[in-house]
């Protein structure tokens, strides 16, 4: 899809890529916020959602093209919380914490794992910098449009800049040699010095209300932090362990900053204690426990757990911890743990769409928002169906009778280029 | 849960182990079509009959267990697990020794912990029969095993000590220090053949003068395979690398069996000709590296193509500590090799390529009495896995 979407471009930009009204009938629609509509219409115009609804009570304007989609699943554009795709970077190894390291300087939009992501259903994802320091960088949030440059990938807040939160890691991954921590208490005491010289730096901004001559010099390590105590810039904390869920949730009261929990291995073991801090998580079920100590009780029933607890709850692949063509699968495997289907569905969607503060644009089938979807071979909770279509805005990107696009979906020769897991360019070092 | 196995031992004083009858709504026997409503008689460890309940009365004194669908007991072809603990730490990783690149003398049984957590985890899901040991990542690592996944010690737990040499060929078998070897696909090769050309002259020598032959254990090993006693169980991704390896086998006319063949889509005709079976990567597996070709498609291509093979959990090094083999035909399953394939695949063809199949791998009479329950499909991810029985003991009957 890459070659027509680029001349879409070139000729409109992209969201006037998809002028003519679409209208998609007969299939079973899941618009996630309203209930399921068996025999469904979607209408799609100018890369926005026009209508949802009953194929019988939907009249669609004349110039419509329709397109016959019985028999299948329309679900919303699935949203990755946490994501490594696209080669992505942050700090690098002189200190533990670098909120001046964007994933933005990073990301490389020509990696086949974003076309993977496009197979997995996945049209808007959060892509992260690792987890080896306390604070790693900047994230960004994606729109996977078939673009050619990370900027006509990213998404813009309401004043035109780049969409991201801010990564940060507790536990065992941020623990090395100094300057970074060797003990938990030590790397909690990093991190409270470095927030408390952001609110101090902020305060003096305040106190100049908009003087130069009383501004304090610009810190670019400072400012991204300013942004993280206003609540502008969400906080990703990577946490697995309880104790290490617990401290998160201390720091986040002390600061007031808005955090996401993430991967949450223990959830399940202190889901009431996160509830009552109202601090939402974005899980990761793995296959089997361990691979590294603080991941040694991650179960399939942290969804269910964190259902019961009332604790708004998205999935995550950690791309490539897992697939992100399987990303439906994480949350059948919560289903089959206890968790609801409609707690596990808003959990690929308008869950993680809130985590991101998008859930005004994305996560959900309803009108004046974005033409995201994905259409299903069948039930989304089944081993058996399969990702047929995925639109962003209007746009399909992904298409699985295209010979190219089905290579990404399945695997194959060429279907990888070297990334992450290239272990013979390590040797050739 | 370590121990249910023994409480449902000390539960049941009077016959050890139960009479059992399995019901189900469906019994894959993999012996030939399925049974509806179907009855599994259990007797001494042992499968006593099988059958449809209407020709099949369950007899006084057995204990009924019901199911939606049963199938043999789940065999994973290959793995590490018992050797590679799931912390993840030095103290629990034994699936590799890294002092020397060739050590077929290593034997499974001397490092397998059998209350390992993970192969507890594994049997929750129906899995009974490892065939696991010593890993890739290196030349040649050691050898491979076949136990139960029940037995508080390895003795109790084993199926068959010493059943493969385990060893890696292309990028995977490659040292990283500089100046160590092999540190090229062609010297690996090299001093594989090397080996065997040892061990070929060693005989001769045994043959010439008997009263000369001094012990060594690694020569041992190396007879065991060239006479075809045990195979050689070779990890290989690259196209070009599985041709290395068949190449090799039949210099020396091996037993060979592939393992993970990532790229074997390429080369389906020669791995057909060459007669070996393969034990297939997980579905799921990660493409990186030598494996950057990997494909949900391959079972079913070799499939298609008449190559017999199993499925492996395999290694791995990060998280998830070990794969699960249910999961990974489930998903071979829906991309083009099916059902009844997959099933066969964890089940008796498994049983087939290790050469166990007189004792598993399906549910017939006289073969042991190991049996995964489930409450739907196997496969869907959605089902659960609702009754394990392993010797005729209901080791596991929480839905997992």
């Amino acid at each position: 899809m890459k070659k027509l979407a680029v001349v879409a471009f070139l000729l409109a930009g992209w969201v006037t890529a998809q002028e003519r009204p679409m209208l998609f009938i007969g299939a079973r629609i899941i618009p996630i916020t309203s209930t399921e509509i068996e025999d469904g219409a979607l209408l799609i115009r100018q890369g926005k959602i026009v209508a949802v609804g009953p194929r019988q009570k939907l009249s669609p304007p004349g110039d419509a093209e329709v397109i016959d989609v019985r028999g299948k699943v329309i679900l919303p554009g699935l949203v990755d919380t946490h994501s490594h795709i696209g080669s992505v970077e942050g700090g690098d190894s002189s200190a533990p914490i670098q909120p001046d390291a964007r994933a933005l300087d990073s990301i490389d939009v020509r990696d086949s794992r974003l076309q993977k992501a496009q197979a997995g259903g996945i049209t808007t994802v959060n892509i992260m910098p690792g987890s080896g320091h306390l604070l790693s960088g900047q994230t960004i949030y994606l729109k996977l449009r078939d673009g050619r440059t990370i900027d006509e990938l990213a998404l813009r807040n309401a004043d035109g800049s780049i969409a991201g939160g801010m990564k940060m890691a507790n536990g065992t991954n941020s623990r090395r040699a100094p300057p970074f921590p060797g003990t938990r208490a030590k790397s909690a005491a990093l991190l409270r010095e470095q927030l408390i010289k952001a609110v101090e730096y902020r305060d003096k901004i305040r106190k100049a209300a908009g003087d130069p001559e009383k501004l304090p010099e610009r810190d670019l390590r400072l400012e991204a932090l300013v942004e993280v105590l206003d609540g502008k810039r969400m906080v990703h904390f990577h946490t697995h362990r309880h104790d290490d869920i617990l401290t998160v949730l201390r720091l986040q009261k002390e600061f007031g900053f808005r955090a996401v929990l993430h991967h949450v291995s223990d959830a399940w073991m202190v889901a009431d204690e996160i509830a009552k801090a109202g601090v939402p998580c974005s899980l990761i079920l793995i296959d089997s426990p361990g691979g590294k100590i603080e991941a040694k009780d991650n179960r399939f029933i942290s969804g269910a757990a964190l259902e019961r607890a009332g604790v708004l709850t998205a999935f995550h692949t950690d791309d490539g911890v897992t697939d992100s063509r399987l990303f439906l699968r994480m949350a059948a495997l919560a289903v089959r743990a206890g968790m609801s289907r409609q707690k596990a569905l808003e959990a690929l969607t308008i869950a993680g769409a809130r985590m991101l503060d998008l859930e005004s644009r994305i996560g959900s089938l309803e009108p004046g928002k974005d033409a995201d979807f994905v259409i299903l071979s069948g039930d989304p909770f089944s081993v058996y169906t399969k990702v047929l279509e995925t639109w962003v805005e209007g746009v399909k990107v992904f298409d699985r009778t295209v010979a190219q696009d089905r290579l990404y979906a399945v695997g194959g020769y060429g279907a990888s280029r070297p990334g992450d897991f290239y272990v013979d360019e390590e040797w050739l070092q | 849960m370590r121990f249910r196995w023994l409480v449902a031992l000390l539960a049941l004083p009077v016959t050890l182990p139960a009479q059992l009858a399995v019901v189900g709504e469906t019994v894959y026997t993999m012996a030939g079509p399925a049974i509806r409503d179907g009855v599994v008689l259990i007797r001494d460890g042992k499968i006593e009959r099988v059958g449809p309940s209407s020709e099949l009365r369950v007899p006084a004194g057995y204990r009924k267990l019901t199911a939606k669908v049963v199938t043999p007991g789940l065999i994973d072809a290959y793995t590490v697990v018992g050797l590679s603990g799931y912390l993840n730490q030095a103290h629990d990783q034994e699936q590799v020794e890294r002092s020397k690149p060739i050590q077929p003398e290593l034997r499974a049984v001397d490092a397998y912990d059998p209350r390992e957590p993970l192969i507890e985890y594994l049997r929750g899901y129906g899995i009974t029969t490892l065939h696991t040991g010593h890993g890739p990542g290196i030349l040649v690592s050691g050898q491979t095993m076949i136990v139960k996944t029940a037995g508080p010690t390895v003795e109790q737990a084993l199926v068959k000590p010493d059943v493969m040499v385990a060893s890696t060929l292309g990028g995977g078998a490659r040292e990283r220090e500089a100046g160590k070897s092999p540190g090229t696909r062609a010297k690996a090769i090299a001093m594989l053949r090397a080996e065997l050309v040892k061990a070929q002259e060693a005989i001769r020598r045994r043959e010439k003068k008997p009263e000369e032959a001094t012990r060594d254990l690694a020569t041992e090993v190396w007879i065991q395979v060239l006479r075809g006693e045990k195979p050689l169980l070779v990890t290989v991704d690259r196209a070009h690398d599985i041709l290395s390896a068949i190449r090799l086998g039949k210099e020396f006319g091996l037993r060979l069996v592939l393992s993970n063949v990532a790229e074997a889509y390429l080369v389906l005709e020669e791995i057909r000709a060459s007669g070996y079976p393969v034990i297939i990567h997980p579905a799921m597996q990660r493409a990186g590296g030598e494996t950057e070709n990997i494909s949900f498609e391959t079972a079913a291509k070799l499939k298609a193509a008449g190559i017999p093979f199993a499925m492996q959990s395999g290694y791995e090094s990060y998280v998830p500590k070990t794969r699960v083999v249910l999961f990974e035909a489930a998903v071979a399953a829906s991309y083009g090799l099916g059902f009844e394939s997959a099933l066969a695949a964890l089940t008796i063809d498994a049983a087939r390529l290790l050469g166990i199949s007189d004792r598993l791998g399906s549910l017939e009479p006289g073969k042991d009495a190991d049996l995964a329950l489930f409450d739907g499909d196997p496969f869907e991810y959605t089902s659960h896995t609702t009754g394990v029985i392993i010797n005729g003991v209901l080791v596991s009957d929480r839905p997992q």
